[in-house]
């Protein structure tokens, strides 16, 4: 039983707008699983008593006050952008004809 | 896209009944965004507002807004929810240029607060409880303008523009359980929820939540399922549906679209419809994407939230008295019905009222002019009640100069007119047009003795005994004196002058 099925890398490279041929497919595949396999081992060797973590420092709470803090300008923020239109972003066509 | 006939929705009612569920995201008011420092004023240029933090750039980190943990924490409590005793936040991926993150910061399956309810006053005083599910944190998108099709829509654009100002803003979002049981007053419980949440909202001071200007939006999910069925039908997802008469539409238009697709045999298409103000149809939108689609996971750059009791109780013990209960107590001390408290509230009259009767007026004499006069003016000029240049304080003065006999009814609605025309205080106003009841002796008695000459034969009937032709020489009173006399009075010496008890 492996833990990744091609159908399901095929799946995620969809949701992740990325093209994969039939061979990368394969081979994706192939690496994935043997990379959750390897992951998964941790499960092998943590009790109960292990809960699990999803941030390495054992903080909480970590606020911020309300207050304004000087950003970028717009053009700063627009300077890394490949187009720009009206001071806005450009982006191309979000839907294809219908 | 199939066309089906509508059912009535007297007949869709007849054959099914409709369960609805509620989301509703609310825009704090905070200074700063949810996760970085920038600014949210409204109507700032384009891309002022970012930082490298909201515009995902690489490197930058999240720190969460403490204010808006408060705000998210209040609102839990007002919605008679549990809050968390830790929670996190978590990614919600997908690819969409709203959001340069390529993902929204939210909560997933541990939402801040979760089992409350609100309890939601009908038109006729009849109170439904709509259970809430969860409220989470999460934020807002980009605003994107789409450029090139016929009228400003996604589709047939050649491109779109993108302005993160609004990206990273505060939301909280609401989740009602599903609503089941309102049967043919489903349509009115979905307004009456919103509304209900609104003033809640507002009470809080945590956020303005005008829907107008999107910082209060409404999805409306709906389905159907025929009469004894307990199961839920599928349902459709209609969003953003941002007015309160547009909510009661939306309801009640796919009620009747499921019923036609239903009764012909037909299956419902779980996805999302927009919501056209214009004629209040819906239309197809994109088929639902699973929730699995969206890889929720940890947000690794935040630590979790993890609100100690003591805040939460201290947190509890300052919320102000719910919206409803205090309509309720108000509705009581003023002395009037469940239908005329939500005249008021439609109105916008409520708050101006309690501040005029704190102003020392008599609650039926303050709601008598706001809902009156004032009403009226603020109608025909098409303005908000509380934006007619005319303070609580000002309507008091009037009500006590009535109360205390110096004007009528009429002096005052001119003393009225004369504050909103800018002409100063009522009592300036009062002063400056002359409008001052006339009830020294000297003057009316005059005015009475040549009521009685002008006016011989009324005066007979009235000697006579017929006490009610006084009326008439009353009238002839008022009119030379341009109304203002003191009614009561001139009577009373209409009466002496002619012998008769009154």
């Amino acid at each position: 039983m492996p833990g990744i099925t091609r159908e399901e890398v095929a799946h995620l490279a969809r949701l992740a707008r990325l093209e994969l041929s039939a061979e990368e497919l394969d081979h994706f595949a192939g690496q994935l699983d043997d990379i959750i396999g390897a992951v998964a081992r941790v499960s092998d060797v943590a009790a109960q008593d292990v809960p699990p973590t999803s941030h390495p420092l054992p903080l909480t709470n970590v606020m911020r006050p309300d207050e304004v803090r000087q950003g970028l300008t717009p053009a700063q923020a627009l300077a890394g952008a490949p187009a720009q239109e009206q001071q806005r972003f450009k982006v191309p066509q979000i839907l294809g004809e219908e | 896209m199939t066309v089906t006939e509508l059912v009535s929705y007297e007949d869709a009612l007849a054959s099914y009944d409709p369960v609805m569920g509620l989301e509703v995201h609310v825009e704090l008011g905070t200074k700063t965004k949810m996760f970085c420092g920038c600014a949210t004023t409204l109507g700032a240029d384009p891309n002022a507002q970012t930082c490298p933090t909201c515009l995902g750039l690489p490197g930058a980190l999240p720190v969460v807004n403490a204010v808006g943990v408060e705000s998210a924490v209040r609102i839990g409590l007002a919605l008679h929810c549990e809050i968390a005793e830790w929670c996190r936040f978590a990614r919600k991926n997908y690819f969409y240029p709203d959001m340069p993150k390529n993902f929204q910061t939210s909560q997933y399956d541990e939402p801040i607060a979760f089992d409350g309810y609100l309890d939601v006053q009908l038109s006729d005083g009849e109170v439904f409880r709509v259970g809430i599910e969860r409220a989470h944190m999460e934020e807002d998108t980009g605003k994107s303008t789409h450029v090139g099709g016929a009228t400003g829509r996604i589709h047939g654009a050649s491109h779109s523009l993108l302005d993160y100002n609004r990206a990273g803003i505060p939301l909280i979002e609401i989740v009602t359980r599903p609503i089941e049981g309102a049967g043919e007053r489903a349509p009115e419980v979905a307004r009456a929820y919103v509304a209900e949440l609104r003033e809640l909202i507002r009470s809080l001071g945590v956020s303005e939540a005008r829907m107008e200007m999107g910082q209060m939006r409404c999805d409306v999910n709906l389905s159907l399922r025929p009469h004894g069925r307990e199961k839920f039908g599928t349902r459709s997802e209609t969003k953003n549906v941002n007015s309160l008469r547009s909510v009661e539409r939306a309801v009640r238009f796919e009620v009747q679209r499921h019923a036609a697709v239903l009764d012909e045999g037909g299956t419902i298409v779980q996805e999302t419809r927009h919501f056209h103000e214009e004629n209040g149809t819906t239309t197809s939108g994109r088929v639902k994407e699973e929730a699995e689609d969206y890889r929720y996971f940890p947000e690794p750059d935040l630590v979790p939230v993890a609100p100690s009791r003591e805040w939460v109780e201290e947190l509890r013990a300052g919320l102000p008295e719910l919206p409803l209960t205090r309509r309720n107590r108000l509705r009581e001390e003023w002395g009037i019905s469940a239908h005329e408290m939500q005249s008021a509230l439609n109105a916008g009259a409520v708050e101006l009222i309690v501040a005029t009767v704190t102003a020392g007026a008599e609650p039926a004499a303050a709601r008598k002019w706001w809902m009156g006069e004032l009403a009226r003016r603020a109608n025909e000029q098409g303005v908000e009640l509380a934006a007619l240049p005319i303070t609580p304080e000002q309507v008091a003065r009037v009500t006590a100069l009535v109360a205390e006999g110096a004007l009528n009814d009429k002096l005052a609605r001119q003393a009225i007119e004369g504050v909103l025309a800018g002409e100063g205080d009522p009592d300036a106003v009062v002063e400056k047009r002359g409008l001052r009841i006339v009830s020294d002796e000297g003057a009316l008695g005059k005015a009475v003795d040549e009521a009685i000459e002008a006016n011989a034969a009324v005066a007979d009937k009235v000697r006579s005994g017929k006490v009610a032709a006084a009326g008439a020489l009353v009238g002839a009173v008022m009119k030379a004196t341009r109304g203002q006399a003191d009614a009561a009075r001139a009577k009373e010496l209409i009466l002496e002058r002619l012998g008769v008890e009154g």
